[in-house]
C-alpha cells in the first residue's frame, strides 16, 4: 500500500541515493514505490536536492509511461498490446477485459479497485497472450482464464 | 537414500503458466508420501511451448515432464515407480527432444540446467574458464580474441563488437564503462530475460571480462522495468558475485543495476545513456560515438546483454571454434526467439543461415493456432513482415538487409491467416508515435498523421491516394530520422503494403464486409 506524502520520508529517499552518478531514475522509481506516484511536491524536493530546475525534473518524469502523477488503483494488470500478443488474438481478450471492468486503458474502476494498463511486450512472447497482475506474470491467456483472473482480481 | 533432485523452472513465462504452483505441489505430495525430495528452481530451456517443464535428476541423466499441471503432479508420485518414464507427460531426456537436440547452445549452454544463483553450479558447468583465459591473454589479447571470433552485436545493429572494444581500449581516459542493454523493447524477444533469469553469471562474467580488456572498473545493466524478475535474480546474483570477491571495489570491477521506466526508446544506445544519466530518453546526434563520449562523455563499451554474454564462451573455447560457425559475416550463433502463434515457441540457438522456412515450419512447427502461417515479422516493430514466398530466405544480417528487413534481436512473430496485414501497418506507425522521443519532426508528427492515413484506408477512404501519402511518409521518415526508430517503421508498414497488397484493398473488404 503506497504511504500518504511525507516530505522527510522522501528526504530519506533522496538522500539513499547521495553519491550514486545519474540518480534521478532510481529516486524516481522509489519515491513512485512509497507514495504510488510521483506527488506533485516531490518535484521542487528533488529539484533542489540534485541541483536542477523543477522543469528538468518534470520533464524527466513526464518522459517515462511508468511515472504515474496520481496513484494507480490497489491492483494492476498490465496488458501486452505489442504485436506477438497481437498473434494471439490479445487485442480480443484486451477488449473483454476492458469491458467486463468498464475501463479505458489506463483507466482505474470508480471503486480504485483495478487499473489497467497497456504495455508493450513483457518478454513472454512465446506464451501469448500475456499480462503482468500485480507484478506476477500470466502467460497462455484465455477467454476462460482471463475470467478467473477477473474472479481472482476480485469482480 | 538421498533426496530426489527435481528441477523446476522459475523464468517468468515459466511462471506465467504455473510453474510456481507445481513447484508447491510437487513440496506438498512429496511430504505426503514421506519421499525427501530437493527442488532446484532453475531457469528454462527455452522450451515455452512445454512450460511448465519438470525435470528430474536420475543415475542415467535428467528426464523431463511437459505442461505439467498441479493436478499431474500426484500421479507423477502415484505408481510403482515414481516419475516414471512411462508417465504420459514423459518427454523423454531433454538433450534428446529435437527442438533441443537441433540446437548449438553456445550462449545458452547453462541455461534451464543450472541454479542461477549457485555459483558452484555455474564454475561446474564451465563457468569463469573465459574470464581466466581472458587474464592469461591481458587486455589486447583479449580485444583480438573477440575481434577474431567475429561477433556482431546481437542487439539488432550488428557492428562487430571487437572494434568497438578496441576503439573504447584506445580512448584515453581515467574513467571508463561498460553498459549493458537488458532494455530488450522488442516484441517477440526474450533472449536477454531468459539469461538474467537463467544465467547471470554469465552476464557477469561477460562484463568483467570487457571491463579487463577495455580499462573500465564500472558496468550499468540497465534493464527494462517490464521485467520484474529478471530484476530481482539478477540484482540477487550481483550480490552473490560481491559476496565471492568476483565483483566489488576489491575486485576492480563493479556492477550496478538500473531499471528503466517504460519507454522502448531508451534502448537506443545514446537514449539508454541519457537514461543512465537521469535525463529524458532523447537520443544523441552521432558523433561523439559512445566509444569516445558515452556515459557522464567518458569513452564506453555499451553493448546488448546477448553479446556480452557470448563473450566468456569465445574465450574459453577459443575464438576459431565460435567463427568456425554460421555463414557470410554473420558468424557464429543466434539466439532465435519464436513467439507469437506458433506451435513450438521458444528460443533457438544455432549458427546464422537457416532459412527462415526452417525455422517457422520446421522448428517451430506452424501456428498454435493450427491455421496456416501467413506472416511473419522479424527482428521486433522495427522488422519487416515476411510472406510465405520469402521463407527461403537465410537468417543473416545481410541476407535480411537486402530485403529491407533485419534479423534485429532475433525475435520470430508468426501469424496465421487471420491476421489483418493493415491492421498490423497501423499499429507499426501508432506504436512509433507512442515510443518517439520526439526529437526529430516526421516520427513525432508524422508517425501521428501516418497512423490516420492508415485508418482512412482502412475505412476504405480514397485508398490509391492514400497509400501514396503512406509512401511518401515513410521515405520522410527513412531519411529524416536520427535513429532507427523513425528511421526503420518503414519496414513494417512498406513490406506489408509489398507483400499483402490485398488486404490494402479495402472498398473491396468492406464491401464484402456487408
Ligand atoms: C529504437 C531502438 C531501440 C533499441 N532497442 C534495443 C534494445 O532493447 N536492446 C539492445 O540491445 N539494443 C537496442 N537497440 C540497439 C542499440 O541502439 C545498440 O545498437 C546496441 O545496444 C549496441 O549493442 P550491440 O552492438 O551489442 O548490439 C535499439 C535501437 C533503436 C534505434
Ligand atoms: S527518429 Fe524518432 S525516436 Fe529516433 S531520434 Fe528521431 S524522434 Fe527520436
Amino acid at each position: 500500500m503506497p504511504t500518504a506524502w511525507n516530505e522527510s520520508r522522501a528526504s530519506e529517499i533522496i538522500r539513499r541515493h547521495e553519491g550514486r552518478e545519474g540518480p534521478l531514475l532510481p529516486i524516481l522509481h522509489d519515491v513512485q514505490a512509497e507514495f504510488g506516484c510521483i506527488p506533485a511536491p516531490a518535484i521542487p524536493q528533488i529539484a533542489t536536492a540534485l541541483n536542477l530546475t523543477r522543469a528538468e525534473v518534470h520533464g524527466v518524469v513526464s518522459f517515462y509511461h511508468d511515472f504515474r502523477e496520481a496513484p494507480a488503483g490497489r491492483h494492476v494488470l498490465k496488458l501486452c498490446r505489442a504485436e506477438a500478443c497481437q498473434s494471439m488474438q490479445g487485442e480480443a481478450l484486451a477488449d473483454q477485459v476492458l469491458r467486463h471492468f468498464g475501463v479505458a486503458w489506463g483507466g482505474t474502476t470508480p471503486d480504485g479497485h483495478l487499473t489497467v494498463e497497456a504495455t508493450y511486450c513483457l518478454g513472454l512472447c512465446a506464451c501469448a497472450p500475456s499480462a503482468l497482475l500485480d507484478g506476477e506474470p500470466r502467460g497462455r491467456l484465455t477467454t476462460a482464464s482471463i475470467a478467473a483472473l477477473a474472479e481472482e482480481i476480485g469482480r | 537414500m538421498s533426496a530426489l533432485r527435481i528441477f523446476v523452472p522459475c523464468d517468468a513465462a515459466a511462471r506465467a503458466v504455473g510453474a510456481d504452483r507445481v513447484a508447491a505441489t510437487i513440496r506438498d505430495e512429496a511430504a505426503r508420501h514421506g519421499v525427501e525430495v530437493e527442488i532446484v528452481r532453475t531457469g528454462s530451456r527455452g522450451l515455452f511451448w512445454l512450460e511448465p517443464m519438470v525435470e528430474i535428476a536420475t543415475p542415467t541423466g535428467r528426464i523431463a515432464f511437459g505442461c505439467v499441471t498441479p493436478n499431474d503432479v500426484p500421479g507423477l508420485f502415484a505408481g510403482y515407480s515414481r516419475f516414471a518414464a512411462s508417465h504420459p507427460l514423459c518427454v523423454g531426456r531433454p538433450e534428446e527432444i529435437p527442438f533441443l537436440k537441433r540446437q548449438t547452445r553456445i550462449t545458452f549452454a547453462r541455461c534451464g540446467i543450472v541454479d542461477p544463483l549457485s555459483l558452484d553450479d555455474y564454475r561446474a558447468h564451465d563457468g569463469l574458464r573465459g574470464l581466466e583465459r581472458a587474464r592469461s591473454l591481458g587486455p589486447a589479447g583479449t580485444v583480438a580474441e573477440v575481434t577474431t571470433s567475429g561477433l556482431r552485436g546481437r542487439g539488432g545493429a550488428g557492428f562487430p563488437t571487437g572494434i568497438k572494444w578496441k576503439t573504447v581500449a584506445d580512448a584515453p581516459a581515467d574513467r571508463k564503462y561498460i553498459v549493458c542493454n537488458a532494455d530488450e523493447g522488442d516484441s517477440g524477444t526474450y533472449a536477454d530475460r531468459m539469461l538474467l533469469e537463467g544465467d547471470p553469471f554469465v552476464l557477469i562474467e561477460g562484463m568483467i571480462i570487457a571491463g579487463l580488456a577495455v580499462g573500465a572498473g564500472k558496468g550499468y545493466v540497465y534493464i527494462r522495468s517490464e521485467y520484474p524478475d529478471a530484476i530481482r535474480t539478477f540484482s540477487k546474483a550481483v550480490a552473490v558475485a560481491e559476496a565471492a570477491g568476483l565483483l566489488g571495489a576489491a575486485a576492480g570491477f563493479e556492477i550496478e543495476v538500473r531499471v528503466g521506466a517504460g519507454a522502448y526508446v531508451c534502448g537506443e544506445e545514446t537514449s539508454l545513456l541519457e537514461s543512465l544519466e537521469g535525463k529524458r530518453g532523447q537520443v544523441r546526434a552521432k558523433p561523439p560515438l559512445p566509444a569516445h563520449k558515452g556515459l557522464f562523455g567518458q569513452p564506453t563499451v555499451i553493448n546488448n546483454l546477448i553479446s556480452l554474454a557470448t563473450v566468456p564462451a569465445i574465450l574459453a573455447d577459443g575464438a576459431e571454434a565460435y567463427a568456425a560457425l554460421g555463414m557470410g559475416r554473420s558468424r557464429g550463433t543466434m539466439p532465435i526467439q519464436l513467439a507469437g502463434n506458433v506451435k513450438h515457441g521458444g528460443l533457438f540457438e544455432a549458427a546464422f543461415g537457416l532459412t527462415l522456412g526452417e525455422i517457422v515450419d520446421e522448428i517451430g512447427g506452424g501456428t498454435a493456432s493450427g491455421r496456416p502461417v501467413r506472416a511473419v515479422q522479424v527482428g521486433g516493430p522495427l522488422g519487416a513482415y515476411f510472406p510465405r514466398a520469402l521463407f527461403d530466405t537465410a537468417f543473416d544480417y545481410e541476407a535480411f538487409a537486402a530485403l529491407d528487413g533485419l534479423i534485429g534481436h532475433g525475435g520470430v512473430v508468426v501469424f496465421d491467416d487471420t491476421v489483418d496485414m493493415a491492421r498490423q501497418a497501423r499499429f507499426a506507425l501508432e506504436f512509433c508515435a507512442i515510443e518517439s522521443c520526439g526529437k526529430c519532426t516526421p516520427c513525432r508528427i508524422g508517425s501521428t498523421r501516418g497512423t490516420e492515413t492508415m485508418d482512412k484506408i482502412i475505412r476504405g477512404e480514397r485508398v490509391t491516394d492514400n497509400l501514396a501519402l503512406i509512401t511518401d511518409l515513410c521515405q520522410t521518415l527513412k531519411f529524416g530520422s536520427l535513429c532507427a526508430l523513425g528511421g526503420f517503421t518503414p519496414y513494417p508498414v512498406m513490406s506489408a503494403i509489398k507483400h499483402f497488397p490485398e488486404d490494402f484493398d479495402r472498398p473491396r473488404l468492406v464491401a464484402a464486409a456487408e
